[in-house]
């Protein structure tokens, strides 16, 4: 698509232009997104080119962020909100799980919330307290809500756009500290938005991840070949809806699982991934679904995060205990 | 939206009592009965945490700490307010009030820990009644407001007894005043009548944004539509800061109820030291409130009025070497926190299912690491 590789970062930003100036009912709207560009510059230049009136920096209030998107949204607007680091995302979360997700249900279908949340997430940059979060979690278990991460460029420029286009509300999980990382090349066209995609084929173990934890995945990936383990990995790309049929017919083929992600154990996407295949798989697997997660304590001071995070070891270590099995 | 609203007067009824030149001047609300020696030491403060402040920064640029939040500009307003709190008066900041801290003995390595990442705050409100540093905007104003209705409930208001008698002191910004918790803490206040102040420190910036994105009045008027008294006051002005911070803490004693300050004030660093204000601001409206600087006036009050010597600035800047000496070399030696210890006070009483995983992990990182 693109001839220029680019970061993720760029690819957001890009992805975002192209989102507003296909529907000019896209409004963006968030802390710090117009002079500055967001913290992390991801809106950068856009209020430079659409005007205060379609790229607002807001007051600092989160849930005056997320309220006032359901009211631009009931008059037809398609407000994209940035929230400036997962752990602040919390003063919204009221407007999130009671207003957004429930509008359309409420109102008996007749009104749609089309918001995005764009949400930098997860950990791993060396941050104070509440800027590393992983709160997918949280939305996913929240019905009416839909939930995507994006994990490289490409995807970033094409599900930022699908995101806000789609006449549901979306979470969008940004990885912050793929921000910045290896640029790439944009593809010519986009997977669809809820579907997970199978990243390296291997027919040993199945590797599900999404996000943050892709980087993390395709490397143990690399180091388990050089010990003849070929490990299947699966970018899910969205929390929920989840694309489980990608990752059965995966299991299927190698009978063993791991899952990866940041956010805590306990009553997580792994859990859910779990079942799911342990109920629609059960007589496929040789070994019990592995889950490599973050540990259930708050997130660590930043010292301990890359013990604490899913890393390399951990996932290794998780791949041969389900090979030995 | 369009542009945005200018209806902020720049510094409308603003309580001063030493001007920008270090003239003293009266106010007959803040009658402010103040010996040299006291103004001494004041000086002594803001010299003393603004190098607090240029030890972290420099801590920073050398990957010892991975943040810091300058209070550069704002030590008189931070001083003003910490040296009116007695003993038993708490405190709540936000990430900013390195100068408050200093004014309550918290030793300037316990607030490091934090920006470091070797731990979470990791020290007790109670010792010297200052809260951990809050992140999240505005959540400690509501913790004021509950920390003043325990207050209430123990008696320790409006006794007469200097000893007993306990304010609060809630800091905030600017951007903060539109939170819903702070708004609803403004409620709290008013309705229970709480012996709690209010302490805006208006830098004109959160982040990126000037004031008028959060308000089209002055700030400190908010405070009369909830029904409690609001005042203004120069921010850059510590006998100022002092004098009303010291009245609005002697009514919420006296049962009197909350007050809102406003410390009309700039940030004159970077929000933190990852941001870069080139994208919008002035470096015009810097210079202009360089010329404000709230230890020059103070300096020049003690030399032509109090006919200090260099002697004293000598002793000042002596000190001022010591600590910065203490802080270099006692952050290098913070201790690394042990990976184990993450699952430590996650719960009073730890379920043995985290105990389990944290027999894992620290079986796991031992394993990796032999
Ligand atoms: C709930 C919440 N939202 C967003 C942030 C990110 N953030 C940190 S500081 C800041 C600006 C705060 O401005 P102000 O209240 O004026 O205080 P100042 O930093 O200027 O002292 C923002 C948006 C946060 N810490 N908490």
């Amino acid at each position: 698509m693109s001839d220029t590789p680019m970061t993720m970062a760029k690819a957001l930003n890009e992805g975002l232009r192209k989102a507003m100036e296909r529907d000019p009912k896209v409004v963006i709207m968030g802390e710090d997104v117009g002079k500055l560009g967001g913290v992390f510059r991801i809106t950068d230049g856009l209020q430079k080119d659409f005007g205060e009136d379609r790229v607002i920096d807001t007051p600092l209030a989160e849930s005056g962020i997320i309220g006032t998107a359901v009211g631009l949204a009931i008059r037809g607007y398609r407000p994209v909100c940035e929230i400036q680091f997962d752990g602040f995302v919390f003063p919204g979360f009221d407007q999130i799980v009671n207003q957004v997700a429930k509008f359309h249900n409420r109102s008996a279908g007749l009104v749609k919330m089309p918001i995005t949340i764009r949400i930098p997430s997860g950990g791993g940059i060396g941050a104070v307290e509440h800027h590393s979060e992983s709160v997918e979690t949280y939305f996913a278990h929240t019905a009416g809500l839909k939930v995507v991460a994006c994990s490289n460029p490409s995807d970033a420029y094409w599900m930022i756009q699908d995101a806000v286009a789609d006449d549901d509300p979306v979470i969008f999980i940004e990885p912050k500290r793929l921000y910045h990382a290896a640029k790439a090349d944009i593809a010519d066209a986009p997977t669809a938005l809820y579907q997970a995609r199978v990243v390296r084929p291997g027919q040993h173990v199945t590797v599900v991840g999404y996000g943050g934890t892709m980087s993390t995945l395709l490397e143990s990936a690399k180091v388990a070949a050089e010990d003849g383990i070929e490990l299947e990995v699966i970018d899910l790309r969205s929390v929920s809806p989840l694309d489980i049929a990608t990752v059965i017919e995966s299991v299927q083929r190698t009978g063993r699982l791991v899952v990866v992600h940041e956010a805590p154990q306990s009553f997580g996407i792994g859990a859910e991934i779990a079942a799911r295949v342990t109920e629609q798989a059960f007589y496929s697997l040789e070994a019990p679904v592995l889950r490599v997660t973050g540990y259930d304590t708050p997130y660590p001071p930043s010292r301990l995060e890359h013990e604490w995070l899913p890393n390399l070891d951990r996932v290794l270590d998780a791949v041969d205990k389900a090979l030995e099995f | 939206m369009s542009e945005h609203v200018h209806a902020v007067h720049p510094e409308p009824d603003m309580v001063q009592l030493l001007t920008p030149e270090g003239q003293r001047v009266d106010n007959p609300d803040y009658p402010l009965d103040i010996s040299d020696d006291e103004i001494a030491g004041f000086y002594r403060d803001l010299v003393l945490v603004r190098r607090i402040d240029t030890e972290a920064i420099a801590l920073q640029r050398q990957g010892e700490l991975g943040l810091w939040a300058s209070l550069l500009g704002q030590e008189a307003a931070q001083i003003g307010a910490g040296r009116a709190l007695r003993q038993h008066d708490m405190a709540f900041p936000t990430y900013r009030e390195h100068g408050v801290a200093w004014c309550r003995n918290v030793d300037p390595l316990t607030l490091l820990g934090l920006f470091r990442g070797t731990n979470l705050g990791g020290f007790d409100p109670r010792e010297h009644n200052f809260n951990l540093y809050t992140i999240v905007i505005g959540a400690q104003t509501l913790h004021a407001a509950g920390y003043a209705m325990g207050v209430i409930r123990d008696g320790a208001v409006g006794t007469g007894d200097p000893t007993r008698d306990t304010a609060v002191l809630a800091f905030f910004g600017d951007g903060a005043s539109s939170q819903g918790d702070v708004n609803e803490s403004f409620v709290w206040a008013a309705a229970g009548n709480l012996p709690v102040v209010f302490f805006c420190q208006n830098n004109q910036w959160a982040i990126s944004e000037p004031v008028e994105r959060q308000s089209r009045v002055p700030l400190y008027r908010r405070a009369s539509g909830f029904g409690f008294p609001g005042v203004r006051v120069d921010g850059n002005d510590v006998l100022a800061s002092y004098a009303v911070t010291r009245r609005a803490l002697d009514d919420a004693r006296n049962a009197q109820g909350p007050t809102l300050i406003e410390a009309y004030t700039y940030r004159m660093n970077p929000h933190t030291t990852n941001d870069d204000p080139r994208r919008y601001q002035l470096g015009s409206e810097r210079e202009t409130w360089k010329l404000k600087d709230p230890i020059e006036r103070v300096r020049a009050y003690l030399t032509r009025e109090a006919k200090l010597g260099p002697d004293f600035f000598d002793d000042v800047e002596q000190e001022a070497r010591k600590l910065a000496e203490h802080i270099r070399s006692g952050c290098r030696e913070l201790p690394d926190p042990t990976p184990e210890s993450v699952f430590d006070d996650v719960y009073v009483t730890m379920p043995d299912e985290l105990r389990e995983q944290r027999t894992d992990f620290t079986e796991f990182v031992a394993e990796v690491s032999a």
